[in-house]
């Protein structure tokens, strides 16, 4: 039996916007050990409402953190933040780092549940589990880096651009200015609350049941992290941050080009993550609780773009220039847009006009989609392209635009893409992790063998992932073996690794649920008709084929039945109750 | 899945870790296959359904790791290996109490494999019957290690009138290892001879100079890592390669650090680019030789403040014949073998890391490593029964 004297705090914050109220909720131990915290904590406070409009007030807005956040184990700054997504409908979270997870727990809290729409524009500032309730109305329309000068002093923040309040679909929450809570327009939600940001600050410490356990797990998982060349070798993220990914996925004929209708980009050599780190100089910087620090900061306070920023702010836009590479990813922090779904919808446009974009049209119509003066654009690929009678150009999955992968590279990826809940995303199964970065082995990119059960089981581990809370890339190097322990020495709660699977896979069906409420089946679970038909760059030995149509059905068809689902795609009330999971037909 | 299981049950036999026909694997996609009849399957069945993996392995291993496993797992509930690379990746070993599901699926809960007394060993996969390949193979070496130190350790109690002295159980299971022990390989195979001068030639001899190493057993399960530096560009195979399937497996480095591509890169590539930069050194092989690996564990220091922590700070300058021994863990940070190994190897033909293996190094091509892989190997091997002897 979980208590909520360590790790957990035992205490959700509900705040009604328009009452302008907060009290603390105490929810059901019984509930911690069933979805841990984070993700999985959202989802139980979203699905009873999935169904309702996005701006709809009673809409909740969830932020968790979990167990682990604000502990010594590694990686667990982080939370996620959830709500259902304005931009394609499905459930959409987000796990996000800086440091207003961890704020959250030293304020005595394991999330905010932010329900209502608040008459005035307005701000809420969170100190040691009290709330503010604050006017924002002097802050509507200012950028995310002047509203971080604003709000110097209070503490972590989640705050939105002006691209929300212009109900830009794929508008981002922003957190502690750099660190973006991305895919799905999230920040639609603080603008249709009209709420304008959140700070949180805290003085308290998390309750450890094992401190010396606790120590020699962090102990196991540095070392593993140490061992890890994607993490901490010479080219990895440590180094070069997520950039160093941008070399590799070039050199495997897997890199988004055109709009994906090519698959290799002529001048990615100079366009990498060493031409960046020549250019810019860049420190390194992370979110708090984290020893990879995997985000590239300049002295002068510049983020440098993550891989996919790179990558489709250059490759599939056409761009070659680097300085409009970090510009673009600059001005869409600021405004508060998500950078794949931003150059996405670009490159879609581009490839419906016939020409590419030069160099300050990107930025200019990047400014115009976050200002509001392009609502067509603002409205995301999917949605631009059917109203364009293109919808064939849209490179999405559920409207939620790809991001730098290309999935004629990688076969489970392809599979990932469509089984992922959230929409097109590469992070709910991370299969880069063994058909790119050979970890834990190696398996066969070109092949559908074992990639159904690969995938829901990554699926599994990854929903455990941002609900302990952990950063994906440290399983890497680490495992649910190892974080099982911490979990362990940090709650008291004697679970294994495959026990906090059966959660994970309880998390994820929940959301398999959740998504069925709104009317997704199989025939969403599908790629862009391109990847079917167009073979990718084939070049230097490798073979980049069109998707072979019959094996992908066949391998969806594979993960349906090991997810337990019917060959629809849909949940069953035998697998939902056997997850312990509340049935409603 | 069908043929990644064909392909590991024939490596755990080619590798001397299993008798034909014993391997029982098993891998689940949406259906569960077994590469064989056997009675075992239901029990291994069932925990399909009590873990979520897709892969499995359960084997009585061939002699004389059946005698090590056997007699290491009859006495204790865990085994806590030393070794650098075990300790890293499998942490300790549990040991199940009979061949029944609940008994296995206690164990592997918690770790990758357990080890059944008398019965074999059960190791999974997640995403590959190729994980539980590598958690078979580093479980039989790390026993190999323990069984023989500790059996050293016994010998230099009882000689010093301290409890611990090999019993007849143990004396018997040293015999009976002993005997089963692969035979001395004297003599190194002859190489391509360098200096390699184009892309071609280097992939080419990395692939045979792997593929011995391994045939010489020389690595466990894949574990090591090799690379030839040319025109300033580093080719080294990827992490988690196996020595005997490097083609498609390497990646050339540029040395001046213009690109990532090898991100993908061993773990030990920094190790690796230092020791070709400060020197006229273009091969490296890395291996992890047994009794090298065992008898650089082995120190005679009483009063030490490493004690325990040996692999990370030891203080002493200390040699494993004429070749340093440093400490070291894998990869980069700060107490990782790249700080330690490569300023070692200065006028050095190799380095030993402390309970981890030995890096080699040779100007030309890979003639010299091997044969020093391999002469490490022989002397370690000698050296430690030189010291059974001295103490029985």
């Amino acid at each position: 039996m979980p208590t909520p004297h360590y790790g957990w705090t035992g205490k959700v914050l509900r705040i009604d916007l328009a009452a302008r109220t907060a009290e603390i909720a105490g929810p059901d131990p019984e509930l911690y050990r069933a979805v841990i915290g984070g993700k999985g904590l959202a989802g139980y406070y979203l699905r009873e409402h999935v169904t309702k409009s996005c701006d709809d007030p009673a809409m909740p807005l969830c932020l968790f953190t979990g167990p682990l956040t604000a502990t010594l184990s590694p990686t667990s700054g982080r939370m996620t933040i959830m709500s259902r997504s304005p931009l394609t409908g499905t459930v959409g979270d987000a796990s996000v780092g800086g440091g207003l997870g961890t704020r959250l727990k030293q304020a005595g809290l394991d999330g905010i549940v932010v329900t209502g729409k608040s008459a005035t524009p307005a701000g809420i500032e969170i100190v040691d589990g009290s709330v503010r309730f604050c006017d924002a109305g002097a802050l509507t329309g200012l950028g995310v880096h002047e509203l971080a000068g604003r709000l110097a002093g209070k503490g972590s923040f989640a705050a939105i651009g002006p691209a929300a309040e212009n109900r830009v679909a794929f508008a981002n929450i922003m957190v502690d200015e750099h660190y973006a809570a991305g895919r799905g327009g999230l920040g639609l939600l603080f603008a249709a609350k009209n709420l304008k940001y959140i700070t949180v600050k805290g003085s308290g410490r998390v309750a450890v049941h094992d401190p010396e356990a606790l120590g020699a797990a962090r102990r196991d998982i540095l070392r593993l992290t140490m061992a890890s060349p994607v993490l901490s070798g010479e080219h990895g993220f440590s180094c070069y941050g997520t950039g160093s990914l941008y070399d590799l996925m070039d050199s495997r004929r897997m890199m988004p080009t055109d709009n994906f209708r090519k698959t290799h980009f002529e001048q990615a050599g100079s366009l990498n993550a060493y031409a960046f780190k020549e250019k810019y100089l860049p420190r390194r910087a992370g979110c708090k609780g984290c020893h990879i620090l995997c985000k590239r900061v300049t002295e002068g306070g510049v983020a440098m773009p993550e891989y996919e920023a790179m990558s489709h702010f250059t490759a599939l836009c056409g761009n070659t220039d680097l300085a409009t590479v970090v510009a673009a990813n600059t001005l869409c922090n600021d405004l508060g847009l998500d950078t794949i779904s931003t150059a996405s919808t670009l490159a879609c446009h581009a490839e419906i006009r016939g020409d590419t974009l030069a160099k300050d049209e990107i930025l200019a119509l990047i400014t115009a989609i976050g200002r509001g003066e392009n609502p067509e654009l603002a409205q995301g690929a999917a949605r631009y392209a059917l109203a364009a009678k293109h919808p064939e150009a849209a490179m999405t999955v559920k409207g939620l635009e790809l991001p730098g992968y290309d999935p004629r590279g990688a076969y489970g990826l392809s599979l990932a893409y469509v089984t992922s809940t959230r929409g097109g995303c590469h992070l709910r199964a991370y299969p880069i992790s063994h058909e790119i970065l050979r970890k834990p082995v190696a398996t066969d990119r070109f092949s559908y063998s074992g990639k159904a059960r690969i995938v829901k089981i990554a699926e599994d581990v990854n929903a455990v992932a941002d609900s302990l809370t952990a950063c994906k890339f440290i399983f890497l190097a680490a495992g649910l073996e190892e974080y099982a322990k911490a979990f362990t020495a940090v709650t008291g709660l004697a679970l294994g690794a495959q026990d906090l699977l059966e959660c994970g896979e309880r998390i994820y069906y929940n959301e398999r649920i959740m998504n069925a409420f709104n009317g997704f089946c199989d025939r969403d679970d599908d790629l862009p008709g391109r990847f079917f038909t167009a073979d990718g760059s084939h070049g230097e030995g490798i073979t980049v084929n069109a998707l072979p149509r019959g094996e992908f059905l066949a391998a969806r068809a594979a993960y349906y039945r090991i997810r337990g689902l019917s060959p629809h795609g849909l949940p069953l009330a035998r697998k939902a109750k056997e997850l312990g999971l509340t049935w409603n037909d | 899945m069908e043929r990644l299981i064909a392909k590991y049950e024939k490596k755990l036999v080619d590798a001397g870790l299993a008798e034909p026909g014993a391997p029982l694997l098993a891998g689940l996609d949406a259906e569960l296959i077994f590469n064989r009849r056997d009675p075992a399957t239901s029990e291994l069945a069932k925990i399909f359904d009590g873990l979520h993996i897709n892969s499995l392995l359960y084997c009585r291993p061939a002699e004389p790791y059946r005698t090590i496993v056997d007699y290491l797992s009859a006495r204790g509930q865990t085994i806590t290996p030393e070794d650098c690379e075990t300790r890293t990746f499998q942490h300790d070993i549990p040991v199940a109490g009979r061949f029944a599901a609940e008994d296995i699926l206690a164990g592997l809960r918690r770790r990758k494999s357990v080890i059944i007394p008398g019965a074999g060993v059960i190791a999974h996969g997640v995403v590959s019957p190729e994980q539980a390949f590598v958690t078979y193979s580093s479980v039989l070496f790390a026993c190999f290690v323990k069984f023989f130190g500790d059996y050293l350790t016994a010998l230099e109690a009882g000689r010093s009138g301290r409890p611990g002295r090999p019993d007849a159980a143990f004396a018997a299971a040293f015999d009976r290892a002993v005997a089963h022990l692969d035979p001395v390989r004297p003599a190194p195979p002859l190489l391509a001879k360098g200096p390699f001068t184009s892309a071609a030639q280097v992939y080419e001899a990395l692939d045979q100079a792997g593929k011995a190493t391994v045939d010489f057993r020389l690595v466990d399960s894949f574990f090591g890592n090799i690379s030839y530096c040319l025109d300033d560009v580093l080719y080294i195979s990827q992490t988690g390669s196996s020595l005997d399937e490097l083609p498609g497996h390497v990646d050339p480095c540029p040395l001046d650090g213009s690109s990532c591509a090898g991100l993908t890169a061993s773990s030990e590539f920094s190790a690796h680019a230092q020791v070709v930069l400060t020197s006229k050194v273009r091969a490296i092989l890395h291996g992890h030789p047994k009794f090298s690996v065992l008898m650089s564990m082995r120190c005679a220091k009483k009063e030490c403040e490493a004690r325990g922590a040996c692999h990370l700070k030891c203080p002493d300058q200390r040699r494993l014949g004429d070749v340093p021994v440093v400490p070291g863990e894998v990869g980069s940070g700060p107490t990782g073998l790249c700080n330690t190994m490569p300023a070692a190897m200065r006028g050095q033909r190799a380095v030993m890391v402390h309970g981890h293996g030995l890096f080699a190094v040779g100007e030309t091509d890979f003639n010299e490593p091997f044969a020093t892989l391999l002469a490490v190997e022989n002397a370690s091997r000698e050296a430690y029964f030189r010291a059974v002897a001295e103490l029985s």
